[in-house]
C-alpha cells in the first residue's frame, strides 16, 4: 500500500462500486421456492435403489455399529438394499433445518420444532405412505399429527417419541434429585457444574418449571409465551447462567463435561447418559416432578432428494419392528411401531419409556415452533421463534 | 535452402502464438497475470462479503423460518440497541486487545534473542521452534486445551499441591488460549523488524554515552514499533472473529464470534447484521494502523 501511485481514496471508491453493483444485483434475485409442496409430489412408485441415501440425524439415530459393534442397524440396510447410508448429525433443530436447506440431503430424523418449519419452507415432500409397509404397524396417536402432517397428507413417518431428562452424577448430587429446580431455583447448591442445552428452545424447560413453581403467570403451552411469561422465563434462565459452568448442544461436548467432572447436573438425552455409562462413569437420569419438554421425530424426505427410492426404503427400514426396537432401546426413546416392543432386548422397555400410553405423553411437551398466534382467547400476543433467539442470546449475555 | 526457411512458420505452436499476443503489450501482460487473482478477490471474497451484507437486511418468515427477502433495518437496530449485543462487542474488543498485549509482551524479548543475541545455529532452531505449533490443526490444539484446564485436568493436577485451582473453562482460560494459539503471528513480524536494525546503531548509540535502557526507548522501539503493530493486526483480528475457543472454552461467555455462529442456524440475517461489528472494529483499527506506519512492514 503504498502512499503514492494509486490514490487508496480512489481505490476505496471502486471497491464501494464493485460492492453496491454486486448488492444491486443481487437484491434483484427473486426467489420463489418457498411454497409448500402438494400432495402430487409424492413420489408414486417405488424404483430401483440408487445406491446410496444422504441422511441428516440425531446422533444416535443412525448406527452402523462403529459406535459400539453391538448397535447396528444400518449394515443390513445397506446389504438388503444396496444404498449405502452417508450420516451428518444435526445437534439442534435449527441446524438440521439450515442443513436440509442446502438439498445436499434425501431425508431428514426431524422433531416437532423443525417438521413445521421444514413443511412451510417447501424443503419436503409429502410422503406416500402406501409404499412405505411398516408404515401400518405404527401407533395411530402419532399418525396426522399437527407437526407431521398436512390437511391429512403424511409428511414422513413417526420414528419414536420421548422426554428430555435431568442427569447428575450421584456422587455431587445429593440427594437424588426429583425436581428441575436443581438447574433453576437451588443451582446456587452446584454452581458452576450446572449445564443446559444451548438452543433457544431451551426457554420452554424453564417456562414449563415456572408452570409448576409459579401458577400466578398462567403459563399452560410451554411454547405459547405472552410477553410477562416469557420475561420471567428469561429472568430465570439469567439466574441459572450465573450457575451453568458451560452449555452444550453438541452432545459429545456433555459428554466429556461429565466424564471430567466439569458438570454435575443438567438436561440431558438418555443416549448420552447411556453412552457415559458404557464408559464407567456412572452418571444417573431422572424424569423430574414437573414434566419435560421432549420429542416426537418424523423421518422426512428433501423436495430436492437425489435419492428417493433408497430414502423410502430407509424411512420404511428405521420403522421397522427390528431396526424401531434397535434405534428406540438406544437413544432411550419410545418407539413409533408397536411390533417393536415386542424385540427390545429389554422386554420392559415399552413400559419403561411409556410406549402406548398417550396419558403420560400428554404430560410430555415436545418441541414445537413458537409462533405468534398463542392457540386461545389471547390472541396474536406470542413471542415468536426469533424472539426466543434474541431472548436466548440475552441470557447468555 | 528455401525450405528451411518457409517451416519455421509453418510450426509456430500455440505457445509460440500466444507468446507473440503479449510481445510489447504490457498492459495484456499485466492484465493477463492478475486477471485470476483480482477475480477471486473480487468475486469470491468480496462477492461474499456482499452476500454477507445483503442478508443483514431481510427477515425470517414465522412459520417457515425461511429468509425473507424483505428490505429492514432490524437486525441492526437489534445489534445497535440491545444492552446483551453491546457487552457482547466490548468484552471481545476487551479479550483481543489483552490478547495482543500479552502476545507483545512475550514475544518481544524472544524476538529480540532471536534477531541480535543468538548465533545462526540457534536462531535457525528457535524459527522452527516458534513456527512449530502451526503446524498442528487450530481445532485440535483448543481440544488439548480444552482436556489441560478441565476440573480433572492437567492444569489443576499440577497446581493441586500448592493448594490452587485453575480457571476452568471461561474468559481467563480464553485469554490464555488465545495469547498461546495467536503467539507466532506476533514473533515473526517483531523478529524481521528487529533484524532489520542494523548493529552498528546500537553501537552508535552505546558510543555516544547512551545507557542500554536509553537505547532500547529511544532507537529500538521507535524503529521496530510498525513491526509491533503489524503483528497486532494479526492477533487482534484473529481473536475478534474467534468462535471456536469461546464455543469449547469459554464456558458460558459469548464472544461476537460465538454469538454469530449460535444465530447463524436460528437466525442468519441476525447473524449476518452482528458479523458486520468486526467488519467495523476492523476497518477502524487498520486505519489508526495505517497512521502509525504499520503497512510498510508488511
Amino acid at each position: 500500500m503504498s502512499e503514492r501511485g494509486t490514490n487508496p481514496a480512489r481505490v476505496a471508491l471502486l471497491i464501494l462500486a464493485a460492492l453496491a453493483t454486486f448488492i444491486f444485483v443481487m437484491g434483484c434475485g427473486s426467489d420463489d421456492d418457498s411454497e409448500q409442496a402438494s400432495s402430487d409430489d409424492a413420489l408414486q412408485e417405488l424404483g430401483e435403489g440408487e445406491g446410496e441415501v444422504n441422511l441428516v440425524a440425531w446422533a444416535g439415530y443412525v448406527e452402523d455399529g462403529s459406535t459400539d459393534p453391538k448397535v447396528d442397524w444400518v449394515s443390513d440396510f445397506e446389504k438388503e438394499t444396496g444404498c449405502e447410508v452417508n450420516v451428518k448429525i444435526g445437534n439442534t433443530s435449527d441446524e438440521m433445518v439450515q442443513l436440509m436447506r442446502t438439498g445436499q440431503y434425501d431425508s431428514v430424523s426431524a422433531s416437532g420444532d423443525a417438521t413445521t418449519r421444514l413443511i412451510e419452507g417447501g424443503d419436503v415432500d409429502p410422503v406416500n405412505t402406501d409404499l412405505i409397509p411398516n408404515y401400518e404397524d405404527v401407533y395411530d396417536a402419532l399418525k396426522d399429527q399437527e407437526f407431521n402432517s398436512v390437511d391429512g397428507q403424511m409428511y414422513g413417518v413417526p420414528h419414536g417419541r420421548g422426554s428430555n431428562l435431568l442427569m447428575y452424577d450421584p456422587d455431587e448430587v445429593k440427594p437424588a434429585p426429583n425436581s428441575w429446580d436443581v438447574v433453576f431455583d437451588n443451582a446456587d447448591q452446584y454452581s458452576g457444574k450446572v449445564t443446559a442445552y444451548d438452543n433457544p428452545i431451551y426457554i420452554a424447560d424453564a417456562a414449563l418449571y415456572l408452570r409448576e413453581h409459579q401458577p400466578d403467570l398462567g403459563i399452560e403451552d410451554p411454547y405459547e409465551l405472552d410477553q410477562e411469561q416469557f420475561d420471567a422465563a428469561i429472568e430465570l434462565l439469567k439466574q441459572q447462567k450465573e450457575h451453568v459452568g458451560e452449555y452444550w448442544s453438541d452432545y459429545t461436548k456433555e459428554i466429556q463435561a461429565f466424564a471430567n467432572g466439569d458438570s454435575s447436573v443438567g438436561t440431558t438425552w438418555q443416549v448420552i447418559a447411556n453412552l457415559l455409562n458404557a464408559d464407567g462413569s456412572k452418571e444417573e437420569v431422572v424424569l423430574p416432578e414437573e414434566g419435560a419438554t421432549g420429542w416426537s421425530d418424523t423421518w422426512m424426505i428433501s423436495s430436492e432428494a437425489e435419492n428417493p427410492n433408497c430414502a423410502y426404503m430407509w424411512m420404511d427400514h428405521i420403522i421397522s419392528p427390528e431396526a424401531n426396537a434397535a434405534v428406540a432401546e438406544w437413544f432411550g426413546e419410545a418407539p413409533s411401531n408397536e411390533k417393536a416392543c415386542a424385540l427390545t432386548a429389554d422386554k420392559e422397555h415399552c413400559d419403561v419409556y411409556h410406549a402406548d400410553d398417550e396419558e403420560f405423553f400428554s404430560q410430555i411437551e415436545f418441541w414445537k415452533t413458537p409462533v405468534s398466534d398463542c392457540g386461545d382467547d389471547r390472541g396474536e400476543e406470542c413471542k415468536t421463534y426469533d424472539e426466543w433467539v434474541q431472548g436466548w442470546n440475552e441470557v447468555k449475555g | 535452402m528455401e525450405a528451411g526457411v518457409a517451416t519455421p512458420v509453418q510450426r509456430r505452436s500455440a505457445g509460440r502464438r500466444l507468446a507473440d499476443l503479449f510481445h510489447g503489450r504490457p498492459r495484456l501482460q499485466a492484465g493477463a497475470l492478475l486477471a485470476g487473482p483480482v477475480g477471486w478477490l473480487v468475486i469470491g471474497y468480496l462477492g461474499s462479503l456482499a452476500v454477507l451484507l445483503v442478508t443483514s437486511f431481510w427477515s425470517l418468515g414465522e412459520l417457515s423460518g425461511e429468509i425473507e427477502q424483505t428490505f429492514t433495518f432490524e437486525n441492526f437496530e437489534d445489534v445497535v440497541s440491545t444492552d446483551v449485543y453491546r457487552s457482547v462487542t466490548g468484552r471481545t474488543v476487551a479479550i483481543a486487545a489483552l490478547v495482543t498485549l500479552t502476545d507483545i509482551v512475550l514475544a518481544f524479548p524472544l524476538a529480540f534473542y532471536m534477531a541480535k543475541v543468538a548465533g545462526p545455529r540457534m536462531r535457525g532452531l528457535l524459527v522452527v521452534a516458534v513456527l512449530m505449533p502451526l503446524w498442528s490443526s487450530y481445532l485440535v490444539k483448543v481440544f488439548a486445551w480444552r482436556g489441560i484446564l478441565s476440573q480433572e485436568g492437567a492444569f489443576n493436577w499440577l497446581v493441586d499441591p500448592l493448594g490452587i485451582e485453575g480457571p476452568g473453562y471461561g474468559m481467563v482460560a480464553i485469554w490464555l488460549v488465545m495469547s498461546y494459539i495467536w503467539l507466532p503471528f506476533m514473533i515473526i513480524p517483531i523478529y524481521a523488524g528487529l533484524e532489520r536494525i542494523p548493529d552498528t546503531l546500537l553501537s552508535a548509540s552505546e558510543d555516544m554515552g547512551a545507557k542500554p535502557s536509553t537505547t532500547f526507548r529511544r532507537v529500538i522501539v521507535p524503529l521496530v514499533f510498525p513491526a509491533v503493530v503489524a503483528g497486532s493486526i494479526f492477533t487482534f483480528s484473529l481473536t475478534l472473529g474467534d468462535f471456536i475457543s469461546p464455543t469449547l472454552i469459554g464456558g458460558g461467555e459469548q464472544l461476537i464470534g460465538s454469538v454469530v455462529y449460535s444465530n447463524f442456524t436460528a437466525d442468519l440475517p441476525f447473524a449476518a447484521a452482528f458479523a458486520t461489528v468486526p467488519i467495523v472494529v476492523m476497518i477502524a483499527y487498520l486505519l489508526i494502523a495505517r497512521r502509525l506506519g504499520a503497512f510498510q512492514h508488511l
